[in-house]
């Protein structure tokens, strides 16, 4: 009887550590399995001749604008490869996403955690989670079909579709995020900071403005990497309401496209283990190479503002 | 003077939770009022007809099912699993203790054992990292591994051992394929759900438990998991309803744009909601004629994940107000 209890006891040690090991293992595979797929730009001399990191970045055509010099035409006879206009388009629409999700998400968070009475605040916190529920294709179809089309009406773009439209969707992605990791970090400032300022005359808003807030700068600051890392990496919003055209411009009223939406859109057809597979490879390493260095850093400095509000309630 | 600027500072800040809850109520309000009036038994029921441009969804629906439940059978076993192994078997000091602890103990017995105890809290500390990195993986991402590891390396593999030589089988987009992609993306919603779950489990329940004889795997089964059971359920619930409304990472792992036949094999292709609303809006020959259908279909996925998130909330905050009164 003892036996088979220790017996079933020492099996389920080892089922657990082997659960353990997996998700380690798989973040290896990950990594190994899409550098795996992009490395042929770097040892296979058929794949280098088109797509090399020359031609990525570096490599211009004649012409006398721009967006003649840095082209995206991976299956035109003579492959363009560039990934000039696709960098720029997924920068645009991250910035117009992070301009509009950083403050707005901020000041929500500052608003429910220092002024919110708490019933509202309990009524504040199921809206984000809905807000954060909402599948990106929902959004992108709701910004494709329907916001494209507003905002258009309002302002008179030439595109519908262009990196306001997409950026601004994009925003509405981020605003969980910001608001979420703001908002822990502004609720672990510890009350005696608040009481110390009030004790010195401030009114509630020089102490949420002028002390809660820089005492959870970190985590502030934090929001706003994960929410970045998030951005680069979002496909379907861009794929959808970004318009899809890999042009080289600066403008945000033009339609662009994204690395993700490149990947999402391409490689449906592709041949596989073509320069162009390949190519698609290596701008999802540069999408996973980005977003790991920005999730890791912005882990940390959530963790170092833990730590060290933990010393001061101690 | 200074009242009136704390006013409207604070009426400004608040401005922006009122712009977040428009936000919120037009997307909201936009497809339920656009997709409500869609919905009908023969939408739910009926394949899609004439190019897309009539009838259902029925086939996604099936599909995403399917989808889903093959995702929770790979994802929540092996996510609850690892977060046990982290939580219950690896060493709670964590790393820095445990490895001062070895470093203090020269030339004393049981050396040995604190150091593998360091060793096994360096593991944990690796995992728990990787998995807070995986969830910030963009799900595109997810996709292409989907595609370099489970299609073309392990289907592949698969079938040069078992088919003639030039048939494809395993080696394409599969159901099997799509949802052991999004399982791993999953994953690591469950396995941080799940530990915080068992952090909850007083440790003085354990020691008892233990104290009277049981081993650690009866004090897992009978205390611990019974304890944490709420939060676990929770946890699986919010990942699955992300992994049901993911369409990045099935893009190419097997979902089908049009199929006139339900999938009745793990290794068939599938119809899914979520990749029929992308071509609905992107790739209909007659955006008017379709809207009705989009926008039914919009609604319908949103009440899937909404209705899933609203059972992991709605466990979650009686397992709260359990705990509160308890």
């Amino acid at each position: 009887m003892t036996r088979g209890r220790l017996a079933r006891n020492a099996i389920m040690t080892g089922v657990f550590s082997v659960a353990g090991w997996v998700a380690i293992v798989f973040i290896f595979l990950i990594f190994i399995f899409t550098f795996k797929e992009t490395l042929p730009i770097f040892t296979d001399p058929e794949v280098k001749k088109e797509a090399n990191l020359e031609a990525f970045f570096t490599k211009a055509q004649p012409g006398p604008t721009l967006a003649e010099r840095y082209v995206w035409q991976p299956t035109s006879e003579v492959p363009k490869v560039s990934l000039i206009p696709i960098i720029l388009g997924t920068l645009k629409a991250t910035i117009v996403g992070l301009l509009f999700a950083c403050p707005i998400g901020v000041a929500a968070a500052l608003f429910s955690s220092e002024f919110a009475p708490p019933k509202l605040r309990e009524v504040i916190k199921p809206c984000i989670e809905l807000l954060a529920g909402i599948p990106s294709v929902v959004m992108g179809f709701f910004a494709l079909i329907v916001l494209a089309t507003w905002l258009q009406k309002a302002f008179g773009f030439v595109y519908r579709l262009n990196a306001i439209n997409a950026g601004l969707a994009l925003g509405f992605a981020l605003l969980p995020i910001v608001y979420t990791i703001s908002e822990d970090g502004l609720a672990a400032v510890p009350r005696a900071h608040r009481e110390a300022s009030y004790a010195l005359g401030a009114t509630r808003f020089q102490t949420a403005w002028r002390v809660v807030m820089p005492a959870a700068a970190p985590a502030i600051f934090a929001s706003f990497v994960l929410a970045f890392g998030r951005a680069i990496g979002e496909t379907m919003i861009l794929l959808m309401a970004g318009g899809n055209a890999a042009i080289t411009s600066f403008s945000l009223t033009d339609p662009l496209r994204t690395l993700s939406a490149t990947i999402a859109a391409e490689m449906g057809e592709v041949v596989v283990g073509s320069a162009h597979y390949a190519t698609l490879f290596f701008m999802g390493t540069l999408l996973f190479v980005v977003t790991f260095i920005s999730n890791t850093f912005g882990q940390m400095v959530i963790r170092g503002m833990q730590r060290r509000m933990q010393g001061a309630k101690a | 003077m200074n009242r009136i600027g704390d006013r409207i500072a604070i009426t400004t800040l608040a401005l922006s939770v009122v712009l977040i809850l428009a936000i919120l109520i037009v997307i909201i309000g936009n497809i339920v009022i656009h997709g409500a009036g869609a919905l009908s038994w023969e939408f739910v029921s009926q394949p899609p007809r004439a190019g897309l441009t009539e009838g259902g969804i029925f086939p996604a629906i099936v599909g995403t099912a399917a989808l889903v439940i093959l995702m929770t059978i790979a994802a929540v076993p092996l996510g609850v699993a690892t977060a046990i192994y982290l939580h219950e078997y690896t060493p709670a000091e964590g790393l820095a203790l445990a490895w001062a602890r070895f470093r203090a103990s020269k030339n004393r017995p049981g050396r040995r054992k604190l150091f593998l105890r360091a060793l096994s809290a360096l593991l944990a500390t690796i995992t728990r990292s990787a998995v807070a990195n995986l969830a910030g993986v963009p799900s595109i991402v997810f996709g292409l591994f989907g595609l370099g590891f489970f299609i073309q390396f392990v289907g592949r593999a698969i079938d040069r051992a078992t088919q003639e030589p030039g048939e494809v089988v395993w080696g394409q987009g599969s159901l099997l394929w799509a949802a052991c992609t999004l399982a791993l993306l999953t994953l690591p919603t469950v396995i941080v759900a799940t530990e915080e779950a068992l952090r909850t489990v007083p440790q003085d329940l354990r020691e008892a438990s233990l104290a009277l004889g049981a081993t650690q795997w009866e004090t897992i089964r009978r205390v611990v998991l019974p304890g944490s059971l709420p939060g676990i359920l929770t946890g699986a619930i919010l990942g699955i309803s992300r992994g049901a409304g993911e369409v990045a990472p099935i893009l190419f792992t097997g979902a089908a744009y049009y199929l006139p036949f339900l999938p009745h094999r793990i290794t068939d292709q599938f119809m899914h909601l979520g990749y029929h609303v992308l071509i609905l809006s992107t790739q209909s020959p007659d955006v008017e004629a379709t809207k009705p259908l989009l926008y039914g279909t919009v609604f319908v996925l949103l009440a899937l994940t909404f209705l899933l998130n609203l059972t992991g909330v709605v466990i979650r905050s009686r397992t709260r107000s359990r705990l509160k009164t308890s």
